[in-house]
């Protein structure tokens, strides 16, 4: 009774949220582009897949994934937990926090290979590269650049350095990569940063950050809580130029040891 | 039968996207916190929701919001108007922001951090106001960037210079813009790209630069996403300002 309430709600909302993106289409199509949507019966009943799908998922999130992670943010940023059995009430140092980094990177990476924008924009990329970029290569790229991203995050919760010197060498650090990258990777990469952080991965990450600021001293939830989203849609746009450098990498090798080989065989 | 095959395979690949969680977080209960999992039942029929509404996402993404991006993407090229063009993109990015749920969270969040500040007085219409002006200013913010980017496919230039002239106005911002609001317009650029307005206007731009003559769609067509992510981050600081 409660879960059908919660599917209920969750559906209004989800029509709510998506009534501005229809009425901006079919405005257009109608007053402007004056012309009929293509196949209007199989869109339609793409839209009501597109609907009941994200309530589903959303839904399913808040009673499977949202407590128990919720949960654990709060119980591995505990002073308890962390300064164990052995030396409780002992000032805390950095590395301390160890089980929080991994936590940050291992729930960074899973969250992001479940995303569906993401999903969606692999897809894309794989239909328009003709299947040079796999779909869960792209996937697996971004979810290891999130990680990275979360991870380095926490750490900079940890210990209270300003988050603008890690975001502007972030900058820095990309500017130097797309100098070298490969070109057709480099619009995509840049997207991949924007799409990691949505539905499954920023309520999550958001909890974690604020239990972090909230329980280490000197840190104000307020201010030092924020500023995990913004590593995990920078460090995704590093892992992806990365990916695609790597394989570029691997393809000339492989292909300068056919030549190679080849050339052996004349001789 | 076809069909069922196909809900099947759908239904497979969610359980495969899902994976990765569900370790995650088996391993850091049972063997990090020690602790069994409270009310296992709600969260294996959560779980069974989640693959499930995953599934029908991607199927309904493939034949409804790609399929639509494109049809206008096309249409647009054809008509060749380029006025229409862009006010459709600002409305695209300004109304699909404007209405986001995590936008409202975060903007909540930041009145109330102005408040403590004592930026702006502590009352409720204040807080009101402060939390939709910075809404509008998002919203404003990636209606701008897509039209930006739109114009950008339409022309052809490549995208890094655009972008790293962002990233030299955030710095530039960052130096002037008061502390306090530095870390929320930075995660401003994360919200604002929803499960929804990410497949629309990713089709949109490939089919432009698939329908103008001389366009990559792998170059030029990707690209939009990253400017919605980028000047809400301008704009929010220089929100934090002039208040």
């Amino acid at each position: 009774m409660e879960l059908l309430h919660h599917l209920l709600s969750t559906a209004l909302s989800t029509v709510v949220d998506v009534l501005p993106i229809v009425v901006i289409i079919f405005g257009f199509q109608l007053l402007v582009l004056r012309q009929e949507i293509p196949n209007l019966k199989s869109v339609l009943v793409g839209f009501a897949y597109v609907l009941a799908g994200l309530t589903l998922f959303l839904v399913g999130l808040e009673e499977a994934l949202f407590p128990i992670g919720k949960l654990m943010a709060h119980e591995l940023t505990d002073p308890a937990f962390i300064s164990g059995v052995d030396a409780p009430g002992q000032a805390l140092d950095w590395d301390d926090y160890i089980w929080v980094y991994l936590f940050a990177a291992a729930i960074g990476f899973a969250t992001t290979i479940a995303e569906p924008a993401l999903i969606a924009v692999a897809i894309k990329a794989n239909q328009v590269s003709a299947g040079a970029i796999g779909v869960w290569g792209l996937r697996v790229a971004v979810a290891i650049g999130v990680a990275l991203g979360i991870a380095l995050g926490t750490f900079r919760i940890v210990t209270g350095t300003p988050l603008h010197y890690y975001i502007i060498a972030g900058y820095v650090f990309v500017v130097i990569q797309t100098l070298f990258a490969p070109r057709m990777i480099i619009a995509l990469a840049y997207d991949s940063g924007g799409v990691t952080t949505s539905t499954v991965t920023v309520p999550l990450v958001a909890a974690l950050g604020l239990g972090l600021a909230s329980t280490i001293p000197g840190r104000s939830p307020l201010i030092d809580g924020f500023g995990l989203i913004a590593f995990a849609s920078l460090f995704p746009i590093m892992s992806v130029i990365g990916y695609a450098q790597l394989s570029e990498w691997w393809v000339k090798r492989q292909q300068q040891q056919i030549s190679h080989d080849s050339n052996k065989n004349d001789h | 039968m076809e069909q069922i095959r196909q809900l099947i395979d759908s239904i497979l690949s969610s359980v495969r996207d899902l994976l990765p969680i569900v370790l995650v977080v088996t391993f850091f209960q049972l063997v990090v916190i020690q602790q069994p999992f409270p009310e296992l039942a709600r969260m294996i029929t959560g779980f069974l929701l989640v693959v499930l509404g995953l599934a029908l996402f991607v199927r309904g993404l493939e034949q409804a919001l790609f399929p639509i991006g494109e049809s206008i993407a096309y249409a647009f090229a054809r008509k060749g108007n380029l006025f229409w063009l862009l006010t459709f993109a600002f409305a695209l990015g300004f109304g699909t922001t404007i209405a986001e749920p995590a936008l409202t969270a975060v903007a909540d969040e930041a009145a109330r951090i102005a408040a403590d500040g004592g930026v702006i007085a502590d009352q409720a219409d204040a807080l009101e106001s402060y939390s939709l002006g910075l809404r509008i200013t998002v919203a404003l913010a990636v209606g701008f960037a897509i039209l930006t980017g739109v114009y950008r496919i339409v022309k052809g230039w490549p995208i890094q210079y655009l972008i790293i002239g962002g990233y030299i106005g955030v710095v530039i911002m960052t130096a002037f813009a008061p502390p306090e609001i530095i870390g929320i317009a930075y995660d401003s650029g994360g919200v604002t790209t929803s499960t929804v307005t990410v497949p629309l206007v990713t089709a949109l731009g490939v089919g432009l630069a698939e329908s103008i003559k001389g366009r990559n769609p792998m170059v030029d067509g990707f690209g939009l996403i990253a400017f919605a992510s980028l000047t809400p981050m301008i704009f929010v600081m220089a929100f934090g300002m002039v208040i």
